[in-house]
């Protein structure tokens, strides 16, 4: 495509002189444009002399031909597109245009006038401007150019410059001074204004429907803004390097479906559009899919796109558009906006960084006091605390220099609390009071390693032969069969879920399905567990600073489902919680599953082996994740951290898993790991924790240019690996990489010295020793502290047990969570054989997910994953907590026919600032009861994370620690898919049985013996005597009955006593660990009841559920659950 | 009719994510499938003629950023055209699931009429995607090679964009007369039908197809339903409405040719 010069049409009254600006400016080359015809309405203009003289044609219309000025208008109009121009200006012409001139060439019509914008419009401006001053009302008068709308001298100023008025010289004087800046002035607008990048807008053809535009006016009227009669949203795409009709042709074959859509081109904004755009850097995956497939069919001249939203919000005032604007459409982390204006779009490209400009700066320490250190971590946000800081200091005084920003940023990444866990390694002085204030000497003392004491003992105590990698790898690895293993990971992305929803969610999934890349396997499904603040929170409780939780819960959960179904990996199973402690801080639980074959994921670097990096390209997002999630969350974190939240972008990561998954299978890495938080650093440096290595930062593939080094080192941009890979098998990985389309590139060598060498060109940036990046963090010492709450007063018993019921099944936490769990494709790779849904309507809950890997598609051996979360239990009891999640996930797995003697158990404590005694003293407790938990059900655990500082803090002081929150996740086998349970009832005449105890404690009682039960359950089901099976957890057992009553919408008759010796109203709600609900047919009644220990409570049958002497309808319970 | 060593063209993209079920289907229901990627095809590295019948599965082709199969289309439109219009008149078996129903909308195979784009996908009629099971009917009228003495099929959904609309009554009207409706939804008795349609699509239309019936375009998955164990009610009733019947109608049709 060969760039034509743009032509112009020129529209003049008088002498012209801009005119000849502009004939001048064309054949000098200042301007890259013909003007294709001059227009006058005056037959005495000498703009028509100037105009012959250089040979343009040119038309007189003089207005005095026409009856009125619309005929006038179109006349023109007429006159003008002759000339098909790319640009109209209006250079001295003296007549005001109407709407049928100016919407005909809408968006390329710009006007010169003499004056600044705002000020003295129409036909006298400089005699104005020159009076008023006179008056020694203004100093300045100016020009400007601007686009044209129907409103006289307004609109979208192009450019503009200032001219100092002197009161004392004619205002003919101030004219003459004015001319030269008008001729500079006109041509530059000219420039701009044909350069300027083609926005395409793209919106609903009339009567389609507008769904983007409707949800945006429901939540504007949930804002309390009834005034606001419509919203008409349309997709903003802003392309550079096409001409007009090149543009027009790609939204015709790319980018609009001529059924629904229409585009237009080259728009103007009106007074109550809102535009949203991103800011320069954030990634815009539609732009570089756009880009790459626009070239990829011939539209070889694209040069840049930026994409955005266009809002009309029609009937909202000035400070409604505001609100809506900032409360509801942007998100000033990523994004800007205009208001009745367009945004710049992000298409600017920074000059790349030359070698001479790499900036190493060293950071003074050396001498630096305790007062000094604790400077230099505040004002860089290390998250260091002073004992780290003094050793740092003292390794590089030893060294006899300085640390480079980038060595200091590195530490502070690696020995972050969320990369080197910290607290779960300190040595921690514990103290346990009872509810009467006394100390308890068994229980206290100090505890040297949470992690090591508890958590890895616990797997090491049980031993269990299944585990083939546990806490050391980016996933705990399992066997599945003789052949494949699984590995499961959780992961949480709170803090940058807080700030923006949807990336901070979106690249959570993103970052633990890398982490089962990470270990070589294919991931086979997700899970996601959030906690969010109630949803309907008055506006006035949202902190200053924060979101409100219906737009956390609407940005996490969209996140969710665009990174899961995207990769095509299903998520199948979660969880959500409601509570008010989640409001500034919400929780975004993420998980994966995958599968491998055994022994196929190779863990050792080899000296001289490249440093590859696979996947997406780097830029300058993310930036300090690590540091920013180690600490507390104010309202300044919005604007102090915003470089910390990351965007994703599926694709690149869907590739990046089909290059890996080749690659494993030829045997072409020897090491593999995941980028993620602290990025290049944490990866390369765990990677090369024991042989070193050099790498060389100018190879690193960037987005944009501009970086510098230590960016580029420590960016967490996202759908990144990092492979050792051997010279000899370079050539077959970079073809895999061709083939899918995938980036990989060299960035370095492994040494074997133990030395990480990191340079730009002959730049060093960061020269480490590795021993000391991953050895030489001190130990922390933390006081933690524990004080058991006294019992509250019993809440008075329930009048009726129907309506107690009716109000459990309505509670956000006990209902339907279809709404978010449908949004997930749970189907995807056709292995998922027991669903998150089940029953006649397929809308009742279920209790774990089954699956059979793709792998083992031909057998019926599966898996079964669950999770648990009961944070209720934190504040009464953290042990108890952990006990009550263990046996919950582990039932889960149980009710739906998993092997209760295989299973395998992840960690994932969310907690508060462990540098207060209280938060960690609930933490303390916490783990003990993971441990003795796990060694009772002999479930190890595999892999955990721990994410702390879940703090918000008001703008008074005011700290919101969230809720001690302990999330369980299971695993385990399921030796025969077909002989699953479903929660489900199934048929009439079915008896009904509970197994476990009820019992009525405040604080739930551990079950050290639930798994015998279990284990006969369990083979009462691999026998085929269940029909249907369900756990009891929120809301007790006649909760559990009616969830079971709703998913086989059948009744249930059902006698309470039989289940304990409590007053009823406990019976039916009490919450203990250990208990499930089985329905069995009377024909398997003997044997099961022969094979299991268990009390028979009910039957099957009828419309009802029947409780002592109350009936409930089946449609009334489903109607409260939210499915009726 | 021996069908089994039909060779079947799976075409992959970057961002499609069913095209392994969609070659397991076609290996079960006895057809040879092999998967193909989309750059191998506009290379030249595999040739559409050497293989009897063509599958477009489902997924996020191109991340879907530019509009769901757009991308795929206008890359599959300017390098194969030629091949894939041949493939077409030659009278052989297309099938786009989902994604690749998306995808033969955009590249006017299955969506045109007189000419023009007559109907089209587009957003769910609640605004979000959505996976659940459906019960799929084959249209009566239908002259689609896929769908003649189809038994009902059960089979998930997992689409945003997958609300058929024409673009005028008379469209409607003229792709019934013609045969072109292959697919339809078994609408619940609610007012819009939903849950059964899942997605608000006009005349409950699930699939469609081309003038001749060759090329069939479909929302819902039928390579999620083909063994018994993947049937969510499968723990209460017996098993029924494998999708594999539409993959064995397929090749069926495509070995007679």
């Amino acid at each position: 495509m060969v760039a034509q010069r743009k032509r112009l049409v020129v529209l003049a009254s008088g002498s012209g002189t801009n005119l000849q600006a502009l004939i001048d400016a064309c054949a000098d080359g200042r301007l890259a444009a013909t003007i294709a015809r001059v227009v006058v309405d005056r037959e005495d203009a000498y703009a028509r002399t100037r105009a012959a003289d250089a040979g343009i044609p040119c038309d007189i219309v003089p207005v005095s031909q026409f009856a009125d000025r619309s005929a006038f208008d179109t006349a023109l109009a007429a006159r003008v597109a002759v000339a098909e121009p790319h640009l109209v200006v209006l250079a001295g012409f003296m007549r005001i245009l109407g709407a049928g001139f100016i919407d005909r060439f809408a968006g390329r019509v710009i006007n010169l006038h003499p004056a600044l914008p705002g000020q003295f419009p129409g036909a006298h401006a400089v005699r104005q401007a020159h009076a008023a001053a006179v008056a020694g009302a203004i100093t300045h008068t100016g020009v400007m150019v601007h686009y044209a709308v129907v409103e006289v001298d307004a609109g979208p100023v192009i450019c503009q410059q200032a001219v100092a008025i002197d009161s004392d010289a004619p205002a003919s004087a101030l004219r003459e001074r004015l001319r030269p800046v008008e001729h500079a002035l006109i041509v530059r607008a000219v420039r701009i204004a044909l350069d300027r990048p083609t926005r395409i807008e793209i919106g609903p053809k009339p009567g389609v429907g507008d769904p983007r535009g409707d949800r945006t006016l429901r939540d504007i009227h949930a804002l309390g803004l009834a005034d606001v009669a419509r919203v008409a949203s349309r997709s903003v795409i802003v392309v550079s390097g096409l001409d007009e009709a090149d543009a027009k042709r790609l939204a015709a074959e790319l980018l609009v479906d001529p059924v629904t859509e229409v585009a237009t081109l080259g728009g103007l904004p009106h007074a109550d559009t809102i535009d949203v755009g991103f800011h320069p850097g954030v990634t815009d995956s539609t732009a570089e899919t756009l880009l790459q497939t626009a070239h990829a069919i011939g539209f070889t001249g694209l040069s840049a796109v930026a994409t955005g939203t266009c809002y009309e919000v029609v009937g909202a005032s000035p400070d409604a558009l505001q609100a809506v604007a900032t409360q509801l459409l942007v998100n000033p982390v990523i994004e800007r906006y205009a208001i009745g204006a367009h945004v710049a779009p992000a298409l600017a490209v920074a000059a790349p960084l030359a070698e001479a400009d790499v900036n190493i700066t060293s950071v003074r320490l050396r001498g630096l006091d305790d007062v000094g250190l604790a400077a230099v971590t505040a004002e860089r946000r290390l998250a260091l605390d002073l004992a780290e800081m003094r050793v740092i200091r003292d390794h590089y005084a030893a060294l006899d220099r300085d640390p480079t920003d980038c060595e200091l940023e590195m530490l502070a990444q690696t020995w972050s609390e969320h990369c080197a866990h910290k607290t779960f390694r300190a040595r921690i002085d514990y103290t346990e009071r009872g509810a009467d204030g006394r100390i308890d000497p068994a229980a206290s003392g100090v505890v040297d390693g949470l992690l090591e004491t508890y958590i890895q003992r616990a797997t090491e105590t049980i031993n269990a032969s299944w585990v083939q990698s546990a806490f050391v790898d980016n996933a705990g690895i399992v066997a599945f069969d003789e052949a494949l293993s699984l590995a499961f990971k959780v992961e949480t992305h709170n803090h940058p879920s807080a700030l923006e929803p949807f990336g901070g969610a979106n690249t959570g999934v993103g970052g633990v399905i890398r982490d089962i890349i990470g270990v070589s396997a294919r991931p086979i499904a997700c899970t996601d567990v959030l906690c969010f603040g109630p949803q309907d929170l008055p506006h006035s409780d949202v902190a200053d600073g924060g979101l409100h939780p219906r737009r956390v819960r609407d940005g996490v959960v969209r996140g969710v489902e665009d990174y899961g179904n995207k990769m095509g990996v299903p998520t199948v199973n979660g969880a959500v919680v409601y509570d008010r402690g989640y409001v500034s801080n919400p929780l975004v639980y993420v998980g994966c599953l995958g599968v491998l074959p055994t022994g196929s994921h190779p863990t050792a670097a080899q000296p001289g082996d490249r440093v590859v990096l696979l996947g997406g390209r780097t830029g300058r997002d993310g930036i300090r994740g690590a540091t920013f999630s180690s600490m507390g969350m104010d309202h300044a974190t919005r604007t102090v951290a915003g470089g910390a939240v990351q965007i994703g972008h599926p694709l690149n990561e869907k590739q990046a898993l089909e290059v890996v998954i080749e690659a494993r299978d030829r045997g072409l890495y020897h090491a593999i790991t995941d980028c993620g938080a602290g990025g290049l650093s944490s990866a390369v440096g765990e990677m090369a924790s024991v042989l070193g290595a050099d790498v060389q930062l100018e190879s690193v593939p960037l987005k944009y240019a501009g970086l510098a080094p230590w960016e580029i080192w420590l960016s967490e941009a996202q759908e990144r690996m990092v492979l050792a890979v051997a010279d000899s098998a370079w050539d077959e990985l970079v073809a895999i990489a061709c083939a899918h389309g995938s980036d990989c590139t060299t960035i370095g060598r492994f040494r074997d010295d133990g030395v990480l060498d990191v340079r730009f060109g002959d730049a060093s940036i960061a020269r480490m020793d590795t021993t000391f990046l991953h050895g030489g963090r001190p130990q922390r010492e933390l006081v933690a502290e524990w004080s058991h709450p006294a019992p509250p007063e019993p809440e008075p018993a329930p009048v009726s047990l129907v309506s107690a019921l009716l109000d459990t099944l309505a509670d956000p936490n006990v209902a339907s969570k279809q709404d978010i769990v449908r949004r997930y494709d749970h189907e995807v790779q056709g292995g998922t054989v027991v669903k998150p849904f089940v029953g006649v309507h397929a809308d009742g809950p279920s209790d774990a997910s089954v699956l059979v890997p793709f792998e083992a598609a031909a057998g019926t051996r599966g898996c079964a994953i669950s999770v648990a979360i009961a944070p209720h239990l934190g504040a009464r009891d953290p042990y108890a907590m952990a006990w009550a999640v263990v046996d919950e996930a582990v039932r889960n797995l149980v009710a739906v026919g998993g092997d209760p003697d295989q299973v395998s158990l992840l960690d994932n404590f969310c907690w508060g600032d462990p540098k207060k005694p209280d938060r960690l003293g609930a933490l303390v407790r916490c783990v003990r009861g993971c441990h003795d938990a796990a060694v009772a059900y002999g479930a190890p655990f595999i892999s955990g994370k721990d994410s702390l500082n879940n703090e918000w803090t008001d703008r008074d002081g005011t700290q919101r620690p969230i809720p001690h929150t302990l999330l369980i996740s299971a695993l385990t086998i399921v030796p025969d898919v077909t002989r699953t349970v479903t929660s489900d009832l199934k048929a009439a005449g079915n008896v009904l049985y509970v197994i476990g105890s009820t019992t009525d404690d405040w604080i739930p009682m551990p079950t050290p013996d639930a798994l015998i039960g279990y284990r006969a359950l369990h083979e009462a089901i691999t026998e085929g005597l269940v029909a249907a099976c369900h756990d009891v957890s929120d809301g007790g057992l006649l909760t559990a009955i009616a969830e079971m009553c709703i998913g086989g919408d059948i009744g249930a008759v059902v006698d309470l006593a039989a289940a304990g010796d409590l007053p009823t109203h406990a019976l039916a709600f009490a919450e203990c660990n250990g208990r499930l609900v089985v329905e069995v047919s009377p024909s398997s009644a003997a044997a099961f009841e022969a094979a299991t220990v268990a009390r028979r409570i009910g039957h099957v049958g009828g419309t009802t559920l029947r409780v002592g002497s109350e009936t409930v309808s089946v449609k009334a319970l489903r109607a409260a659950f939210g499915v009726g | 009719m021996n069908t089994l060593k039909l060779p079947v063209l799976v075409l992959r993209a970057p961002g499609t994510n069913r095209g392994r079920s969609a070659a397991r289907a076609v290996q079960l229901a006895g057809g040879r499938p092999e998967l193909v990627t989309t750059k191998a095809l506009i290379h030249g590295d595999v040739r559409l003629d050497d293989y009897r019948m063509l599958v477009l599965p489902g997924g996020f082709s191109y991340g879907d950023d530019l509009g769901a199969g757009r991308a795929w289309a206008a890359l599959l439109r300017a390098h194969v055209s030629t091949q894939l219009q041949a493939f077409v008149d030659s009278g052989r078996p297309v099938l786009g699931i989902c994604n690749g129903f998306q995808a033969l909308i955009h590249l006017g195979l299955v969506g045109d009429d007189l000419g023009e784009r007559g109907a089209t996908l587009t957003d769910n009629a609640r605004g979000h995607f959505e996976c659940r099971w459906v019960t799929l009917n084959a249209a009566p009228e239908s002259r689609c090679v896929f769908t003649a003495d189809l038994e009902p099929i059960e089979c998930p959904v997992a689409h945003g964009e997958g609300r058929v609309v024409f673009s005028n009554p008379a469209t409607h009207e003229r792709f019934s007369a013609a045969g072109r409706i292959a697919l339809r939804y078994a609408p619940s008795p609610s007012s819009d039908g939903y849950p059964g349609n899942p997605n608000g699509s006009t005349d409950h239309i699930a699939g469609l197809c081309n003038a001749a019936g060759n090329v069939l375009g479909l929302m819902p998955h039928p390579e999620d339903h083909v063994t018994a164990t993947q049937h969510p009610r499968r723990h209460r009733e017996a098993a029924r409405g494998l999708g594999l019947a539409l993959f064995e109608a397929g090749l069926r049709y495509a070995a007679r040719l």
